[in-house]
């Protein structure tokens, strides 16, 4: 009866093979770019891995990758419970502006105090953000990737009116906000920074980072409120039918995915922004946390790595210009890697038409066993 | 028993030898058919046996692995339906496919459509729809929406979107499914014209009745092999379903006489909307007690969805009670019926009863994951979770066996059936609801179910049934109630009821109980 | 009176050269989505159309040229989701995903080859979109100044309403149309008449594609004169909102639209004005399209069939 297995089986039932198949196709795609331009690979590449493999490199890669995990887990949080948080932009940027409020207005609070208050504010902000979008979908049934859109650029104005308020604002000349308080700072000490030899940004943020995968995880996996999330995630017809209220749980997913954004907007402003400019465009970062979730397969764990992965781009991605190769190189290896992830789907319908032959054969064999019962009566 | 069939002139199909493979497993292990002009032929199996396979292959939605498909005695290559509709042939599927927001005229016409210059004619297309529907006496509006108009009718327009393209063999999968017997007779007088006018007609059924009532001739199939053509009228209504099931069938289920109990569901001057927000249910009332069946007959659309979607708390209503052994569970919230004693098994089990991205012991405890032993203090018990999931795969004989982290959605469809009645059996409710519990399962499967309904009415507990299969309701319930245009218009004793006067009563010619 | 009239005109010419881009890459969303396949990918393709139609301008000094290309630009990414979501199977979010990464990638790569800077060349006055009836109006009467500010418009936006009429036409009142739309609610229904839907899709996610690269080439050869990476920034989601606000029909679209362009123009009179601060003003498009969902506009009905697959059995 035991078959060996179909290689079809082994590929597609492992989706972290998929995510290595579609990693070595981005590189190779970056490859193909840089010997059209004329450039040459094992200087690129080679560029890019001595600059996230050494200790100072890696605290970089580190200090990168804390905004991204902890974005991409909101947003993997979001696919298991069938929301599409797209608006993840905008909980990180409130998220990022409510710490600073705090921060700045607090600056008296003493710090093992204003620390975790700047993270409670950021959450409660991305959290804000969130459940509005969702409290539009439920009580109007306004499409949330529509609110969400229009919610990013609200956040992103907010946070440009109040970074120019005058309690707020930078006292020089500077478009941005006043520097945040020491005691709101997440970084290491100096002494520590520089015994070790790590990138002047490094900061505990990480740990947080960590912390909040493994948070994440639990409540997914092991709690009532995950089964909850994830049975209206996946079929909230059921859910209902199973006495779940879905409208609560679309709002519950939003407050938690938004507060995961927006504590990742308070994490990038403690440890390594330091202050918040008055931009002219999106910073991005709540796209880059959808890529990482992809990347990730929305598994806690995965995010993690792929935010470090992530990160190691992005910051070897910026020392590629020291061999005049376009930074932008990164974005067409992640691109890839993305777009190879969603094609790899084909290896799942050619599993799901070889299970569906599987559970004909399996029903016939059944039946047939039934049938040798009838005879022999 | 069957007799020689012998060829008088050229058929004007020929399936010779077919088989498909998917993959390892042959759902058409070398079928022959032959159909002539002007014949009622129909395919006779059980769920399952690849008849609708069969046809997909006839109608160019799947390639056959091998085997011959001719049509007027000529060998044709079907690569898509373009090709079957440009032999002549036919199809409409048993799960219609008509565009729900396109008009009639629009569903009828769509891929051979009118057109002026660049323009669609949509004032000719009109034109012919109107004329070729008298033509064929299929009454239908031309100017309405799908989403509008009545199941009977969206089948008329199904034959008319084949007729339109000048369909001489038509394929009509499992046609009566959703029909009254009136209806049902209506549609075979249609059928008997359309041969008349020298169309040939290939009718997918298990409905053993309606092949004696309309077929000259019955190829019967049986996992996924060909067992024989028969002339209908030599044959019996059991000689047919001892060949469609290899075995001698019951139809009869064993139920002991019991009185019943006291009052369970108690349905008062209940008024809901349907999802357009026309009013459906006009002031039902309905009882069900203790220990016995109560099955709810009627067509599709007179709000026996809705109905049940009020008791268990999925559609709010607008006026009415429904008290479960006293308590107003009226727009409550589901759990709130949960927990007063309403189960249910669900007309649209992947929709409703199952989440299928979870294991089957997840499945298990839907309604139940946040009581002990199941979770603790909010967080999931795994091993009470699993244990419950081995005990219920074994007890309800849930297959394959050992499946307890399986997804719900690789199962079979009577195994995920299994898996819904395991739960909500052991959910031990005084209202059991089972909706369709059987659509769409094999002979096996269905004496399974019934088996487990009539256990729990034997058991003390109050069974609401509501079916599309006048057969299944005849056969289990103990009161036949008949729900039309939103009102219980009959009450009637199971074994009083005959299926003329039942469908009559169905199609609203009955008096008020 | 004269003020008020000059705004008024002002605020109108800003509403139209805001809505334009948009509306292209709207029409091209609703083509996309109508037919089933959900297209979060306009941003990307839109960028590749700028910064293509840019290029091809500067170097061969035709606009129009150049505005063509952009849209061939937009339609080869258009073609790429085409590929991954339509022939693959692949989910259509994840693909849009990933083109939104590809497209401005490969774009400010190959700007970096061609200038060595992440910035095209700008472009000439003959090199830009041209401008319908300039000078035309006579600008010392006030009417005559609100003609010109008004209808002095860049052809691009002639060609765009145009355009609307056009895709509304085919929408509602052709073969392809109905056919499309078909394939949108219900694909298998569309399979057994006949109708190949795999073809039918591909083919209106080409065309998304290539409506927002014209979009794309809009913004950064009228508005502006030269392609940047800050040129698309979010438009294209922006024109995926108007999308969704107008239902999926193209009449809805420029609805959407034009209200969103127009309140970007009152952003540009109120923030020279008056002294309410800027960011606050900025935002009132977005404020303004959310509450108008909630007050007239309410549930959008997405196209039964979109966002799945459509796998053929073979």
């Amino acid at each position: 009866m035991k078959k060996k297995k179909h290689f079809l089986d082994v590929i597609s039932e492992n989706r972290f093979i998929h995510i290595l198949l579609s990693i070595l196709l981005g590189f190779l795609v970056g490859a193909l770019f840089l010997v059209v331009m004329g450039l040459s690979v094992g200087a690129a590449y080679g560029r890019l891995i001595s600059s996230v493999t050494s200790l100072k490199g890696f605290s970089y890669v580190i200090v990168y990758s804390i905004p991204y995990i902890v974005v991409g887990l909101s947003v993997a949080f979001s696919f298991k419970t069938g929301v599409f948080n797209i608006g993840a932009e905008g909980q990180f940027v409130v998220g990022s502006m409510a710490a600073a409020v705090t921060a700045i207005l607090g600056a008296s609070i003493p710090k093992p105090l204003l620390i975790p208050l700047c993270f409670l504010a950021a959450m409660l902000a991305g959290a804000v953000w969130g459940v509005i979008v969702g409290f539009l979908k439920t009580k109007w049934g306004i499409n949330e990737v529509l609110s969400m859109i229009m919610f990013n650029w609200i956040a992103f104005y907010l946070s440009n009116f109040i970074a120019g308020l005058p309690a707020i604002k930078s006292e020089g000349t500077a478009e941005a906000t006043k520097n945040i308080p020491v005691n709101a700072s997440t970084l290491l000490s100096k002494d520590f920074i520089n015994s070790l030899g790590l990138a002047p940004t490094a900061n505990w943020g990480i740990l947080v980072a960590i912390l909040m995968t493994v948070l994440v995880w639990f409540v997914i996996e092991k709690t009532t409120l995950g089964y909850e999330l994830k049975a209206v995630g996946s079929n909230k017809f059921a859910a209902e039918y199973g006495g779940i209220s879905v409208n609560r749980s679309i709002l519950t997913a939003l407050a938690i995915s938004g507060a995961l954004a927006g504590l990742g907007g308070a994490l990038q402003l403690m440890g390594m922004g330091n202050r918040i400019s008055i931009f002219s465009s999106q910073e991005g970062f709540g796209f880059a946390g959808i890529v990482v979730a992809l990347i990730g397969c929305s598994n806690p764990f995965g995010v993690l790595i792929a935010g470090i992965f992530y990160g190691a781009l992005m910051y070897g991605g910026s020392k590629l210009n020291l061999e005049g190769v376009p930074t932008q190189l990164i974005s067409v290896i992640v691109g890839t890697v993305v777009f190879f992830i969603a094609i790899s789907v084909i290896f799942e319908n050619l599993k799901r038409l070889k299970t569906h032959a599987d559970r004909n054969a399996e029903a016939a064999a059944i039946k047939k066993a039934e049938e040798k019962k009838e005879e022999k009566k | 028993m069957a007799k020689e069939y012998v060829d008088m002139n050229t058929p004007v199909i020929e399936m010779r030898n077919i088989v498909k493979k998917f993959g390892d497993f042959v759902a058409n292990d070398g079928i022959n058919l032959t159909v002539h002009k002007g014949e009622i032929h129909a395919i006779l199996g059980e769920n399952g046996a690849g008849k609708s396979t069969l046809m997909n292959q006839l109608y160019g939605l799947l390639k056959p692995t091998s085997g011959d498909i001719l049509v007027n005695g000529k060998k044709i290559e079907m690569n898509n339906p373009r090709d079957a509709i440009d032999a002549g042939i036919g199809m409409v599927h048993q799960h219609f496919m008509l565009v729900q927001p396109f008009t009639v005229t629009e569903n009828i016409v769509l891929g051979t459509e009118p057109t002026k210059g660049v323009q669609l004619d949509m004032v000719t297309a009109r034109k012919n729809v109107v004329e070729i529907s008298e033509r064929y006496g299929l009454s239908i509006d031309p100017d309405a929406r799908i989403e509008d108009i009545s199941v009977g009718m969206q089948q008329r327009v199904e034959i008319l979107k084949a007729l339109y393209r000048g369909a001489d063999i038509l394929i009509l999968d499992e046609p009566t499914s959703s029909l009254t017997p009136q209806e049902i007779t209506e549609l075979i007088a249609i059928m008997h014209n359309l041969v008349k006018d020298g169309k040939s007609i290939i009718i997918i059924t298990h409905k053993l009745k309606e092949i004696k009532e309309s077929a000259d001739f019955c190829t019967i199939i049986r996992m996924g092999k060909y067992i024989g053509t028969v002339d209908v009228d030599t044959v019996t209504e059991n000689d047919l379903a001892s060949m469609m099931v290899g075995r001698n069938v019951t139809f009869k289920v064993d139920k002991p006489e019991q009185e019943p109990g006291e009052v369970v569901l108690d349905v008062k001057d209940l008024h809901c909307l349907d999802y357009r927000g026309i009013e459906i249910c006009k002031g039902l009332n309905l009882q069900v007690r203790r220990g016995e069946i109560v099955g709810i007959a009627g067509i599709d659309g007179n709000g026996q969805t809705e109905l049940v979607e009020v008791i268990t708390g999925l559609r709010k209503g607008t006026a009415g009670q429904v008290l479960v052994n006293g308590v107003d569970v009226f727009n409550k919230s589901p759990l709130f019926g949960f927990e007063h004693g309403v189960s249910s098994i669900p007309a649209d089990r992947q929709k409703h009863g199952l989440v299928l991205d979870f294991s089957i012991e997840d499945n298990l405890i839907l309604q139940n994951y946040e009581k002990g032993p199941f979770s603790k203090k909010k967080i999931l018990q795994r091993d009470p979770i699993f244990a419950h999931a081995t005990q219920s795969i074994e007890k309800y004989d849930i297959r394959p066996g050992n499946s307890e982290k399986r997804a719900a959605g690789t199962l079979s469809g009577g195994n995920q059936q299994k898996v819904i009645i395991a739960r909500e059996v052991q959910n031990n409710k005084d209202l059991l609801i089972a909706v369709n519990p059987t659509r769409g399962l094999d002979v096996g499967a269905i004496e399974y179910v019934h088996k487990y309904i009539v256990d729990q009415r034997n058991k003390g507990k109050a069974v609401l049934l509501v079916s599309f299969e006048l057969d299944e309701i005849m056969s289990l319930s103990d009161i036949i109630d008949v729900i039309f245009d939103g009102q219980i218009v009959a009450s009637i004793p199971g074994r009083d009821a005959n299926e003329n006067d039942l469908g009559l009563m169905m199609a609203g010619g009955g008096k008020k109980a | 009176m004269t003020n008020f009239v000059n705004s008024f005109g002002i605020i109108l010419f800003a509403t139209l050269v805001y809505a334009t881009p948009l509306l292209y890459a709207a029409l091209g969303s609703c083509f996309s989505e109508v037919s089933g396949v959900v297209n979060i990918g306009i941003e990307g393709m839109m960028t590749a159309g700028a910064f293509t139609g840019t290029v091809v301008a500067y170097f061969t000094g035709s606009p129009w040229l150049g505005f063509l290309c952009g849209g061939l630009a937009g339609a080869f990414f258009g073609m790429l989701h085409a590929i991954a979501t339509v022939n693959l199977g692949a989910d259509q979010t994840i693909a849009g995903t990933a083109i939104n990464m590809l497209g401005p990638g490969i774009v400010i790569m190959l700007a970096k080859i061609l200038f060595n800077s992440t910035d095209t060349v700008p472009l000439t006055q003959a090199q830009k979109i041209p401008k319908l009836f300039a000078g035309v109006f006579d600008t010392s009467t006030v009417f005559g100044r609100f003609m010109d500010n008004v209808f002095a418009n860049y052809a691009s936006t002639y060609l765009v309403f145009a355009a609307v009429l056009l895709v509304w036409f085919v929408f509602y009142k052709t073969r392809f149309g109905l056919r499309m739309r078909a394939c949108g609610e219900h694909p298998l229904a569309c399979e057994t008449l006949g109708i190949n839907v795999i073809k039918m899709r591909f083919a209106c996610v080409c065309i998304s594609g290539f409506l927002a690269g014209l979009g794309g080439a809009c913004v950064t050869m009228t508005m502006s004169t030269q392609f940047r990476p800050i040129s698309i920034v979010g438009q294209g989601f922006i024109a995926i909102a108007a999308v969704i606000f107008g239902k999926f029909r193209p009449q809805g679209a420029l609805l959407g639209c034009l209200l969103f362009g127009f309140c970007s123009g009152l952003k540009v009179v109120l923030g020279g004005s008056s002294g309410i601060n800027m960011h606050l003003v900025s935002m009132i498009p977005y404020v303004v399209t959310v509450l108008a969902l909630i007050l007239f506009v309410g549930k959008s009905r997405v196209p039964a069939a979109s966002g799945k697959p459509f796998v053929k059995a073979k």
